[in-house]
């Protein structure tokens, strides 16, 4: 333990804001050595926008920044980084092609008399830091070619490769199953025995009791308040960041289901191996959980069903009748949507308006005489599936890219439900999302059932899958090892068939 | 109501508006810079010259941007437009057949070179640098091949030459051929379906089709319409030369490409409009007409567009940077 706690960083009435946004009103955080600080808050709460603040990303509009007692300013990331404070982003900010040593020297590469590359001093460097951090990678293998857990542990990696004192973690679990969280864990005490100030934002608010020293909490931009985490518990984290009622509707027996089977899955096995042989059925009104680790096949089921990715053999069946399902289009056009994990790059045009995100399924319905958009009723609509979902936004107008993460995904729900599919693929439909949206969405998921969607939901939250699921099927290595109702369910019996093979 | 509309100008039109408020307000300062330099610049002959110049080039800029938009691009504009005037040529001249079908026999050449690109960058996943490229060799040869390197001239047909060079109020048919091609075409990309998905494949080609849109059919219908423009450009051309030259071309595709992105169109996709690309097109023609006016060399005249196409590049990145 250090003596003193000695400030690292202190962050005082910090406000931003952008076009039509006011990201932070007040922002404040204080972070000491040898501490793991938690910050968290609803989407759009301003975390993000502090954080990239802090590390030079976004200059402030009005407030100060303490570094060591000495008040600074950071012109850009670089400056901040070479001051000690770096910071391992949500997205991963690596090069696929170039290597895993490559990638966590890049910018500082050794060199032979200065002009040459030193390819084996730098993975020797990168071996050894590897190795101190307990992960199991090769320096010389492509990014391109590993699992995302895998290069979630080269961000944190590089993060540590530059010996910062302040390290700040967004969302560093998301990508990870929960061996990879113990040892992610591990390298977290270990940095902080060595007196680095650790910010750790999460959405998973269990592990913030077993990792965190302080918790601050963020709502709507402004500051709310800090506490020990040994003297709080999750409830009352959770009421500080949500400030409202949440909906707390989990434990209902599930709606009795109709026993009508919508879609009939036989035999699909992709070109690519990844999933094979894959029978299973979903019924009207379902909730049918996919669970399985990382790898498993799930996403990739969900692409080849959707007609995203190409299928060896496989026969596809709705309300009884074959049909074939090549592309995107087709599946579109039999009432299918998909939602995809990776809702920035897959799922949402950023640089275009919620309007023409969520219009882009069912301009067909909108379309006049010679292709002509009906533009005031389209907008309707959009505009009343923006009330309904409750999306935060200052207009239909607004460019999705400056909305918050957990209303991006409202838009990509919005879409589907514009093109009225009554079967609808949720791929990890609250990942990177907070408490309070994530409810919001388990009431949809809920809520659409009701109505007599049938909705097929991968997930790799256990609770949540444990939850909303009636029935959930358990894959690993691309093929189903498991069924079970809701009642034979437990994080237990899933993991078992999780890792059947 | 009107507080609806406030908050629409202030979020994605503000930008868009803004950019075709500087890139205008430097066509007027050009304009009025050489009106004062020289007494010969602001007359009705050279603004009805400005104009004709800027037809042609102004109608591949409305075609193309329409593909850059998706994020694409056509390096084959210039040589498939003089295949248009050719294949006019040859219909008209060397088969004696009537103008109609020279002119609709050109268009049809124009889409159909816009097919075979189409399908090569949709269906076999060619880049579009790539496969615009080759198009761009094989219609130059082509034109070389079927007109026997020689200029078909549209002597007995003296009615061609009223397609471009005929005047309505002293102004020639080709301007108003382009000006209505040009509210057509941005009417097409505000307002229609196609004009949507328009911007949907150039903003995240993969969102849009897993948003269940046929994304290959649109891009191949996106370069079939840049055929279409391109057809009506080699027609015009013909006819202003009242002749098909088959040397000609190589060169206008990257005038084209300037004007759309001195327009304000970002060659990754998703943005851009007609009247900007409109904006670009008299921008560059403008400043070439002026130069010429105050004798200016001819090489230097090239130095300058150059260089305005680097800063009008560069201030809309300025503009962006800061929102």
């Amino acid at each position: 333990m250090i003596l003193v706690q000695q400030v690292l960083v202190k962050m005082e009435n910090i406000h931003k804001s952008f076009p039509g946004v006011k990201a932070l009103d007040n922002g404040q955080f204080e972070l000491r050595a040898g501490e793991v600080h938690a910050l968290v808050g609803e989407n759009g709460a301003g975390k993000s926008t502090l954080m990239k603040i802090l590390t030079g990303i976004y200059t402030p509009d009005k407030g100060k920044i303490y570094y060591k007692g000495n008040e600074v300013q950071f012109s850009s990331p670089r400056s901040a980084l070479d001051m000690g404070i770096s910071i391992i982003h949500q997205e991963f900010n690596l090069v696929p092609h170039l290597t895993v040593a490559q990638n966590i020297y890049i910018g500082r590469e050794p060199r032979k008399h200065k002009l040459l590359l030193d390819e084996r001093q730098i993975n020797r460097q990168t071996q050894e830091l590897l190795d101190t951090l307990n992960i199991d990678l090769d320096p010389r293998d492509k990014v391109m070619d590993l699992p995302v857990a895998a290069q979630q542990m080269v961000e944190i990696a590089k993060a540590v490769s530059y010996n910062s004192e302040v390290l700040v973690m967004d969302e560093p679990t998301a990508a990870l199953a929960d061996n990879e969280i113990e040892q992610l864990f591990a390298i977290i005490r270990r940095l902080k025995s060595n007196g680095v100030g650790i910010i750790y934002i999460s959405h998973r608010l269990e592990e913030l009791k077993q990792i965190t020293d302080r918790i601050s909490v963020l709502r709507d931009g402004s500051y709310i308040d800090t506490v020990e985490t040994k003297d709080t518990d999750v409830n009352q984290i959770i009421s500080m960041m949500v400030g409202r009622e949440l909906y707390e509707d989990f434990s209902d027996e599930p709606v009795q289901d109709s026993g009508e089977v919508v879609l009939e899955v036989r035999n699909m096995t992709r070109r690519d191996g990844r999933i094979k042989d894959v029978s299973f059925t979903l019924k009207k009104g379902e909730i049918l959980g996919f669970a399985g680790l990382l790898g498993a096949g799930r996403t990739e089921l969900a692409r080849a069903l959707f007609g995203a990715d190409p299928l060896v053999s496989g026969e596809v069946y709705l309300r009884g009748r074959k049909v074939s399902i090549s592309s995107p289009a087709d599946a579109a056009s039999m009432g299918i949507g998909y939602l995809s994990e990776d809702r920035r790059h897959l799922g949402l045009a950023l640089g275009l308006d919620v309007t023409s995100n969520v219009g882009i399924t069912n301009y067909e319905e909108f379309k006049g005489t010679l292709g002509w958009v009906k533009g005031r009723e389209l907008k309707g609509s959009v505009k009343n599936l923006v009330d309904v979902l409750n999306i935060k936004t200052p207009s239909i107008d607004q460019r999705v890219a400056n909305l918050s993460g957990g209303n991006q995904q409202k838009c990509v729900i919005a879409k589907w439900l514009l093109r009225d599919s009554d079967i609808l693929i949720f791929d990890e439909p609250t990942r990177g999302i907070d408490v309070g949206a994530k409810h919001e969405i388990y009431k949809l998921l809920n809520d659409l059932a009701a109505e007599g969607k049938s909705i097929i939901m991968i997930s790799s939250d256990l609770p949540e899958v444990l939850r909303m699921s009636h029935r959930i099927i358990v894959m690993c290595e691309g093929r189903i090892t498991g069924e079970l109702s809701r009642k034979e369910a437990s994080q237990e019996s899933i993991m078992s068939y999780a890792t059947a093979l | 109501m009107s507080t609806e509309l406030a908050k629409r100008r202030g979020s994605l039109m503000k930008s868009e508006s803004k950019q075709k408020l500087l890139a205008f307000s430097s066509l007027l300062v050009m304009i009025i810079v050489f009106s004062i330099a020289s007494p010969n610049f602001a007359t009705f002959s050279n603004f009805v010259g400005i104009l004709l110049s800027t037809a042609v080039v102004g109608i591949l800029a409305t075609g193309v941007t329409f593909i850059i938009i998706t994020g694409g691009i056509d390096l084959s504009i210039g040589t498939v437009m003089t295949f248009c005037s050719v294949i006019a040529g040859v219909l008209i001249t060397f088969w004696g057949l009537p103008i109609w079908v020279g002119v609709a026999g050109a268009i049809l050449s124009g889409m159909m070179a816009g097919l075979i690109n189409g399908l090569l960058i949709s269906k076999m996943r060619l880049p579009a640098f790539i496969a615009t490229l080759g198009m761009q060799m094989i219609a130059a040869g082509l034109n070389l091949v079927i007109s026997g390197s020689r200029p078909i001239y549209f002597l007995h047909e003296p009615k061609f030459r009223l397609i471009a060079m005929g005047t309505l109020f002293g102004i020639p048919y080709s301007v108003f051929l382009f000006f209505g091609l040009a509210i057509i075409a941005s009417i097409v990309l505000g307002r229609t379906v196609f004009g949507r998905y328009t911007y949907s494949i150039g903003s995240n080609e993969e969102a849009t089709r897993l948003s269940g849109i046929n994304v290959d059919r649109w891009k191949i219908a996106v370069y079939v319409l840049g055929g279409f423009f391109y057809g009506v450009a080699g027609v015009v051309m013909a006819s202003r030369l009242n002749s098909a030259q088959p040397a000609l071309g190589v060169g206008y595709e990257l005038e084209a490409i300037a004007a759309v992105v001195i327009g304000g169109a970002s060659l990754s996709g998703g943005s851009g409009t007609i009247l900007g690309t409109i904006i670009g097109a008299f921008i560059m023609s403008v400043l070439t007409n002026g130069l010429r006016i105050l004798s200016i060399p001819q090489e230097w005249q090239t130095v300058v567009i150059g260089s305005i196409v680097i800063l009008a590049v560069y201030t809309d990145i300025i503009r962006r940077r800061k929102e």
